[in-house]
């Protein structure tokens, strides 16, 4: 049973599950079939509203993402149910290749209609995988009309979930750091909405307080950013959070906002995809990899600097 | 680039015994591949929904319950109702050889008692996986 893209692309139509996995499949593999899929489904891209979730590992993520799929296939506008479906992004590791993907486990008590694909990074740094953004356009293309990204665990830095999604939600808990940890470059700059979650903890009260206080520092904040505390576990907090999302991407809407921002996405997804390319062409042709080990041994013969050995090589590309 | 295998291991019914299932889990992590893993407790239409939309290769149940004649043939079942065919159904657990052998004959994989070496069934999978794959053209 051998399945075309053209066979695969008609039931991604028909939001036939099977179907929409194995392309989901061959776009996170960078099969070569991805440049046809991606002009098949690119009539159907863009009425998901798409948001990220990121923070630290045990934040709550998952947890926060299934209470809030719960809440959206329940709260179907005009009494038909919202179609709901979720990308969770967990490590792969570096030294073997393998991972563990385990968001599921806390996404077990869903409506069997939320579709739920887990992703390894594959070596990606940013808290997401390189093909996260095109697994997203095949759930764009399946019918979802919300679409929630969870990353990896992320620490300060891994910021590229900003790039792919309509809005950005940073999750953190109480007891993790002072003030000065918000402040730092990363995590907190992405933000558009924080969630403190596991607000029951001592320190719930101060962590909101302290996120106040610096969202007042930030110099583009067109929006006011809302703070929103939750207790995932026991679905508290839930309703507000799904309300503030909505209200965030009506003004989004309404101000033009949206359409800025996937504009802006736009352009550093296909920086991203040029730069990847680049890298296959100049890395990965024939002979490069031992042109490599001879320009290493010139080097510890001072016969060449590695400054002059990287323009050399350069120039051999850039006329 | 080659293709990642993607296993799904789970503990279906109500037994609770799911360190089995973890140190399967961790080994073929270890063995390079992309374990999926659902927890405790699924029922076999969940287990069978996440393996289509995790589009793996294999599907691992680990069952100590005494339960495995009824839900290895529901698993199988609902898979071929979804046109799932190429996934490999394989698990382990405490299952008698006269049922292993009948589970085989309906099309379930080859199944491992307690004390299997970790390397014969991440060569069971590594070998039985390119068999079975149909990647659309």
């Amino acid at each position: 049973m051998s399945d075309t893209v053209d066979e695969l692309v008609a039931g991604l139509f028909r939001s036939d599950a099977r179907a929409t996995a194995r392309l989901i499949t061959l776009v996170e593999d960078e099969a070569p079939e991805v440049a046809r899929i991606q002009s098949a489904i690119r009539d159907r891209v863009g009425r998901a509203y798409r948001v990220g979730f990121t923070g630290p590992p045990g934040a709550g993520k998952s947890t926060l993402v299934a209470a809030l799929a719960k809440h959206w296939v329940n709260d179907g506008e005009s009494g038909r149910v919202a179609r709901v479906s979720i990308v969770a992004v967990d490590p792969t590791s570096p030294f073997t290749g393998g991972a563990l993907l385990g968001d599921r486990v806390r996404m077990t008590s869903l409506d069997p209609s939320v579709f739920i694909r887990s992703m390894a990074n594959r070596g990606r740094l940013g808290g997401i995988a390189a093909t996260t953004d095109g697994v997203c356009d095949v759930l764009d293309a399946y019918g979802s009309d919300w679409l929630l990204v969870e990353t990896v665990g992320v620490g300060q830095s891994e910021v590229e979930i900003a790039e792919c999604a309509d809005v950005t939600v940073v999750v953190l808990t109480p007891g993790t750091g002072d003030s000065v940890q918000l402040l730092k470059a990363g995590l907190m700059e992405v933000a558009e909405i924080v969630v403190v979650n596991k607000a029951d903890r001592p320190g719930a009260d101060s962590l909101v307080a302290e996120i106040q206080s610096i969202v007042g520092m930030r110099p583009h904040s067109d929006v006011p950013m809302p703070i929103v505390s939750t207790v995932a576990t026991e679905n508290k907090g839930i309703d507000e959070l799904a309300k503030t999302i909505e209200e965030y991407r009506t003004q989004q809407v309404s101000r033009g906002l949206l359409e800025t921002r996937r504009k802006r996405n736009l352009r550093a997804k296909i920086q991203r995809l040029v730069e990847a390319r680049l890298r296959r062409e100049i890395w990965g042709g024939k002979g490069a990899s031992e042109e490599l080990d001879a320009t290493v041994e010139c080097i510890l013969r001072k016969e060449e600097t590695p400054w002059d050995a990287s323009e050399r090589i350069v120039k051999k590309w850039i006329r | 680039m080659k293709k990642k295998i993607r296993v799904l291991v789970c503990k279906p019914g109500l037994d609770g015994h799911d360190r089995g299932a973890k140190v399967i889990a961790a080994a073929l992590r270890d063995a390079g591949m992309e374990v999926v893993y659902t927890g405790l407790r699924q029922t076999p239409e969940m287990i069978a929904r996440a393996a289509v939309q995790e589009d793996v290769d294999v599907i691992g149940l680990s069952i100590h319950s005494g339960a495995h004649m009824t839900l290895f043939p529901r698993v199988l079942d609902l898979l071929k109702q979804a046109g799932a065919t190429q996934i490999l159904l394989t698990g382990g657990g405490i299952i008698p050889e006269d049922d292993m052998a009948a589970l085989r004959k309906i099309g379930v994989g080859e199944l491992f008692g307690p004390g299997t070496p970790m390397d014969k069934i991440v060569e069971y999978i590594r070998a039985e996986v390119p068999k079975r794959r149909t990647v659309g053209a």
